[in-house]
C-alpha cells in the first residue's frame, strides 16, 4: 500500500512539477466556465423541467472536455517514461506490473477529478441564488459526480492503454482520442436508429455513452450504466497490463 | 551469485545473444566488455528482469529471473544505460521515492538516503533538481539509487560513459570502494576502465561469449611480444629471425641503419636472452630489447579481430 501511495504521489507530482498540469486546469476551467455561462443564459428567468446538471451535460462542453482533455492527461503516463528511459528503472524495482498500471490509472483519474472541481463550485453558486432545491438537489449533484467519475475512468483507462503502446506522447494522445471518439460516435447512432430492433441499433443503444450519462445527470444511479463503465474500464486496464507484461514474453 | 546458462535472445530476425553461459561468484567484481552492439545491455536487461530471454536460464542468488522476478529485483541495484532520471525531482525526493519502491521503511529510507548521498558525494546537491545537475553528478545519483537498498548485486551499465576524466576517476574509485561488500557487474567498452576496476572479465562480441575468466590468466594466455632494434641490413635480420624460428615477425627499417623488429605470437618463455646472445654473436649493435605484456586491449583486439562483418 505504501508503494502504491508513493507511485500515485509521483504520478500527481508529474502534473504539478511543471506547467502541464496548470495549463490543462486553465483550459478546462475556461471550458467549464463557458459551458456554465451558456446554461445560465438559457435559463435566465425561465422555468426548467430538468435539473441544471442535465442542461450542462447537454451542452457540448462536457463532451469536449471528456474527448479532448483525457488524452492529454494520460498521454504521458507510460509514453514519457519510455521515451526518457525511466521506465527501465521503474520496472526493475521490486514492484508488480499491476501496481504500476493501477497507480498510473489512479493518478490520472485523480487529476481528472480535480479538473471537475470548479463545476461543483458553479453548481453551489446556482443553488445559492436560485434557492430551490428541486433545480439542483444534493442527490443530483452526487449522481452527476458519479457519472463523471465513471465515464472518466473509462476514458482514462483508454488513455493509459494507448500510452502503454508507444513511446511517443503525440501518438499516444491521438490514438486514445481516436478510440474514445469512435466509442462516443458509435453510441451516437442510437439517435438515428430510433426504436428499430436490428442488431446494430441495439448495439449502438447499448454502448451509447450519452444515454448512460443522461440517467446520472437526472439523479439516477443506473446499475446497468455503472456495470457498463466498470467492465469496459477493467477491460482496458487488463489490456494495458498485457502490454506492460509483453516485454517479458518469450 | 549469477548463473547464466545458454542464454539466447532474438529480436525478430536479429540474434542479440547467442547461447551465452557464465557464472559470477559472491563478492566478485566482473567487467562486461564488448564493442557497441555486442549484447551487453541486453544481457543486463535480462539479468535485471526487464526483458525475457528467448531461451536459456538465468538464476540470481538461486532465484530464477523469469519465474520469481520480484525476489530477484530485491537482490539487485541497477543503473540502466544512459542513467535515465526524472529531471523534475530534487535529488533527495527522488532517492526517497526510490527507497519506498524498494520496500525501505520511512525511517530507514531517510537514513539510507543520507548514507548513499554521502557515499556517492552528492550530499551538497541533495536539495537541487536533478535537471540542473551536471552529468557527473547525475551519474552519481544513479549509482546512489543502485546502492539504496544495500543490494547483494550491483549492476551498472556503462557507468562512466560521457564523463570527463575527473568524473570518470571519481566514479571508478567509488566502484573500487564498493568492491568486496557487493558483487558488482559493470559493462563498458573502455578497456582500461575494466582493467582498473575488475578482477574478472567477460568478453562479448556480436552476441557470443568470446572469453571469460580472471583478467591476469586471460591476458597471460594471449601471447607475449618482444620488440628489439638492431643495426644490420634488413636481409640479414630476416635470415637471423628465420634461423631462430621466430613467428609473426614485423620488420620496420629505421634511420641510421637500424631495423625495428616485433615478434608476437611467441610462446610463454622469455626470448630476450636468446635474442641478445645471438645478436651479440653476430656483432650487431642493439639499442632496444623489451618484452611487452599484452594489455586487455591486445587481448580484445586479438579476440575480436577478423570477426568484423559477420553480421
Amino acid at each position: 500500500m505504501n508503494i502504491f501511495q508513493a507511485l500515485i504521489r509521483r504520478e500527481l507530482s508529474m502534473f504539478f512539477q511543471g506547467p502541464t498540469g496548470f495549463i490543462i486546469i486553465s483550459a478546462v476551467l475556461f471550458l467549464i466556465g463557458l459551458g456554465f455561462l451558456v446554461v445560465l443564459y438559457g435559463l435566465n428567468g425561465e422555468a426548467t423541467p430538468m435539473p441544471v446538471t442535465q442542461i450542462f451535460y447537454e451542452t457540448y462542453f462536457f463532451w469536449l472536455i471528456l474527448l479532448l482533455i483525457t488524452p492529454v492527461i494520460t498521454m504521458r503516463s507510460f509514453a514519457m517514461e519510455r521515451a526518457s528511459g525511466t521506465y527501465e528503472s521503474l520496472m526493475t524495482a521490486p514492484i508488480g506490473d499491476w501496481q504500476v498500471v493501477l497507480s498510473k490509472f489512479t493518478g490520472a483519474l485523480l487529476f481528472y477529478m480535480i479538473l471537475w472541481a470548479p463545476l461543483l463550485a458553479c453548481s453551489i453558486v446556482v443553488r445559492f441564488y436560485v434557492g430551490e432545491s428541486a433545480v439542483l438537489g444534493f442527490g443530483t449533484m452526487f449522481t452527476t459526480s458519479m457519472g463523471i467519475l465513471m465515464i472518466g475512468s473509462l476514458y482514462v483507462s483508454i488513455g493509459c492503454f494507448a500510452s502503454a503502446l508507444t513511446q511517443n506522447q503525440a501518438v499516444a494522445a491521438v490514438s486514445s482520442f481516436a478510440i474514445g471518439a469512435a466509442l462516443f460516435f458509435t453510441g451516437f447512432f442510437s439517435y438515428f436508429s430510433g426504436d428499430r430492433t436490428d442488431f446494430f441499433s441495439k448495439l449502438s443503444r447499448h454502448i451509447s455513452l450519452s444515454n448512460h450519462m443522461e440517467s446520472f445527470t437526472r439523479g439516477i444511479l443506473d446499475l446497468g450504466a455503472i456495470i457498463f463503465f466498470l467492465s469496459l474500464t477493467s477491460l482496458f486496464l487488463y489490456l494495458t497490463h498485457k502490454v506492460v507484461e509483453s516485454r517479458r514474453w518469450k | 551469485m549469477i548463473e547464466v546458462e545458454n542464454l539466447t535472445k532474438h529480436y525478430g530476425q536479429h540474434v542479440a545473444l547467442d547461447g551465452i553461459t557464465f557464472s559470477v561468484g559472491h563478492g566478485e567484481v566482473v567487467g562486461f566488455l564488448g564493442p557497441n552492439g555486442a549484447g551487453k545491455s541486453t544481457t543486463m536487461r535480462i539479468l535485471t528482469t526487464f526483458l525475457a530471454a528467448t531461451s536459456g536460464s538465468v538464476h540470481i542468488g538461486g532465484k530464477c529471473v523469469f519465474e520469481q522476478p520480484n525476489q530477484v529485483r530485491n537482490l539487485i541495484g541497477y543503473m540502466p544505460e544512459n542513467n535515465p532520471l526524472p529531471i523534475d525531482l530534487r535529488v533527495r525526493d527522488y532517492l526517497g521515492f526510490r527507497a519506498q519502491l524498494k520496500h525501505l521503511s520511512k525511517s530507514i529510507a531517510r537514513k539510507r538516503v543520507d548514507e548513499v548521498a554521502k557515499q556517492c558525494g552528492i550530499s551538497d546537491v541533495a536539495n537541487r533538481y536533478i535537471g540542473q545537475l551536471s552529468r557527473g553528478y547525475r551519474q552519481r545519483v544513479g549509482m546512489a539509487d543502485a546502492l539504496l537498498a544495500n543490494p547483494e548485486l550491483i549492476i551498472l551499465d556503462e557507468p562512466t560513459s560521457g564523463l570527463d576524466p575527473n568524473q570518470t576517476r571519481s566514479v571508478r574509485s567509488l566502484i573500487r570502494k564498493l568492491a568486496g561488500k557487493h558483487t558488482i557487474l559493470i559493462s563498458s567498452h573502455i578497456l582500461s576502465e575494466i582493467e582498473m576496476t575488475c578482477d574478472r572479465v567477460i568478453i562479448l562480441h556480436e552476441g557470443k561469449l568470446l572469453a571469460s575468466g580472471e583478467m591476469n590468466k586471460l591476458i597471460s594466455k594471449s601471447h607475449l611480444a618482444v620488440v628489439t632494434e638492431i643495426r644490420a641490413s634488413l636481409i640479414d635480420v630476416k635470415n637471423w629471425a628465420s634461423e631462430l624460428a621466430l613467428e609473426n615477425s614485423e620488420f620496420i627499417e629505421q634511420k641510421n641503419g637500424y631495423v625495428r623488429c616485433k615478434f608476437s605470437g611467441t610462446k610463454n618463455n622469455d626470448l630476450r636472452e636468446e635474442i641478445f646472445a645471438t645478436v651479440n654473436e653476430r656483432g650487431w649493435e642493439l639499442r632496444e630489447l623489451s618484452q611487452h605484456t599484452p594489455s586487455l586491449e591486445d587481448l580484445f583486439v586479438s579476440l575480436t579481430n577478423g570477426k568484423e562483418g559477420n553480421r
